[in-house]
Order: C-alpha cells, then structure tokens, then sequence
C-alpha cells in the first residue's frame, strides 16, 4: 500500500491537482460537468436495457436502437471518465482510501464485465432476435444486471460526498 | 424566504427527515437516477430534431420519450420538495436554487409549447427539410438548458450558508 499512497501524494501535488482543490468555482463545475454526463450514460444505457428486457421500444430492431443510442453512452462516458479523473487527483488519498469510492469503482468494473459478456457472448445472434420483442433469457439477465449495477454505481457515487474525511 | 426556512426547519417533517442521516444521500441518488431519465429523453428528442435516428417519426420519438420526461420530472419534485424540507435553509434563501427554479419553469414551458406545436403542426415537424435554423436553435437551446438547471443545482451546495 505504501509505493501507491506516496504515488497519490505525487499526483495531489501536481499542478492541476492543486488548482482543482483550491479553486472556489473548479470543483463544482467539474462536479456538475460529471453529474450531467453520468445521467446521460445511464439514461442511455436503460434505454437500451429497457429494450432488452420488452418494457419500451419493443417494436424497434435491437440492432437499429443500440446503433443509434450508444454512440451517446460513449461520449458522454468519456466526459464522465475525465471529469471524473479530474475529481479523483484533487484528493486522491482520500477518495482511495473511501470506502464508497471504492465500491463505486468495483461497481462500474462489474458493469464493464457485464457489458463485454453481453457483446461477446449473448449477442452474438442477434439477427435471431433482433426484430422480435421477446429476447433471450441471457440477454435479460444482462439487462437487470446492468440496472441494478448502474444504480448502485449512482448510490456510491453520492455516498462519496457524504463519507469523505475533510481534506 | 428565511422566515419560511425557519419555519419549515422546525416542523416534525423537517425534523424526522434530518434525523435520519442516510435519507438525504438516498433522496439525492433518487433525484440524480430521475435527473438521467430527463436530461435522456430530452437528448433523444433533441436528437430527432436535429436528425439522428430518421428510422423513427417525429410522433413517434415523442410518443416515446415525452412521457418518461414528465415521470421524471415528478420524481423530481418529490425528491426535491422532500430535500427542501429536509434541509430548508441550505435551499430556499440560496440564490443558485433560486435561479434553478427559475431556468426550471423556463425549460418546462419550452417543453410544453414543444408538444403542443407538435400536435397542431405535426406537418412542420415531420418535414425533411434540411437547415431548419429554427428548430436546430431549439433543440440545443433546450439541451443546453436542461443542462444549466443541473449546473445550478449543483450549485446549491457550494451556496449554501448552513
């Protein structure tokens, strides 16, 4: 644990780190950068999970909705990822060593499994499926998996907040 | 707006709601899931405006993320209503708050003229006609102000004096 504190250390020391932490406006605005990309990524991913498990846009080709969908669930991720980066080196000590944090990331770790599992595996027939309403049973579990993981991701996230020691 | 806070503060509501310390973060978690079904659908029809995804009507893109719009929204101000009597001081008086409200009515006004001129010029809308300056204005106006309703709500927190 100790080569990766000091590491931490290095990283809330640099520059940009500092400038994040002691700016009045930086922070928030980061903070509410992050906030509105993760509310597109998971609005958008349940779009499409919400495909997945028959509840809307039943009618519509999976294939169609997910090509058009998911393009946003990236860029808004990658604008998540680096906002979210930028939170992460203001403190970094402290939010490795949270307990909320850290789950959080096991959480979006598990959602990236999930998701691979999906595109590697279940979905490899999709042209069986794909105009049909009803889809397979894996593909539903995969559905309520990603919910239920991007929830709690939200649910940690906020916890952050709340449980980080003051800096 | 301070004497309400006040009062709010010290009803049996208000009490309760800041006793139990894990409401609040819930509430805000709640309030943050509903903000991703708005900010979505309004993305999605914003999209539609702008093009993306011509395999659906515009009725139909409406159809169906209007309603998942306005689910959101409720959830939105129960949460809400319940985070301002859980902690009124930190909201009402706070000017960030006072500004999201008003960007608020702002956005569900647009919202509302949206459907409306979709029902009575469905025609307009479902044109093909490329370069529609107006609509285009539109919809990343109406994206962008969606958006500053989140920034400013956001901000409350680093507004707040209790």
């Amino acid at each position: 644990m100790q080569p990766v504190t000091e590491l931490l250390s290095r990283l809330e020391a640099t520059p940009l780190a500092v400038f994040i932490s002691e700016s009045d406006w930086a922070f928030p605005a980061i903070e509410a950068a992050h906030v509105i990309a993760l509310a597109l990524v998971i609005g958008t991913i349940a779009i499409v999970d919400l495909r997945l498990l028959g509840v809307a846009s039943a009618h519509r080709p999976y294939t169609e909705l997910s090509r058009q969908v998911l393009p946003c669930t990236w860029v808004a991720f990658v604008v998540a990822a680096i906002t979210g980066t930028l939170m992460f080196i203001s403190h970094p000590v402290n939010y490795f060593e949270n307990t909320a944090f850290r789950i959080k990331i096991l959480l979006l770790l598990l959602a990236g499994v999930n998701m691979l599992v999906f595109q590697l595996v279940t979905s490899r027939d999709v042209a069986q499926w794909d105009r049909a309403a009803r889809t397979p049973v894996a593909g539903k579990i995969a559905a309520m998996l990603s919910l239920v993981f991007w929830i709690a991701v939200v649910f940690f996230g906020r916890r952050i907040g709340f449980t980080m020691l003051p800096a | 707006m301070q004497a309400l806070a006040q009062w709010l503060a010290g009803t049996p509501v208000s009490q309760g709601i800041q006793r139990e310390l894990w409401l609040i973060p819930l509430l805000q978690s709640v309030h943050i899931l509903a903000i991703a079904m708005v900010l979505s659908s309004v993305t999605m029809i914003d999209l539609r405006i702008l093009g993306v995804g011509r395999s659906q009507t515009m009725v139909q893109t409406a159809r169906r993320f209007v309603p998942w719009l306005w689910t959101g929204l409720v959830f939105l101000a129960a949460t809400g209503a319940a985070l301002i009597v859980g902690e009124p001081k930190r909201s009402l008086p706070n000017a960030a708050f006072q500004l999201k409200m008003a960007l608020l009515a702002l956005a569900i006004a647009l919202t509302l003229a949206f459907q409306l001129s979709l029902r009575r010029n469905t025609k307009f809308w479902e044109e093909k006609r490329s370069g529609r300056t107006v609509t285009v204005v539109l919809a990343i106006a109406t994206f962008l102000l969606w958006c500053a309703v989140a920034v400013a709500g956001r901000w409350i927190a680093y507004m707040a004096t209790t």
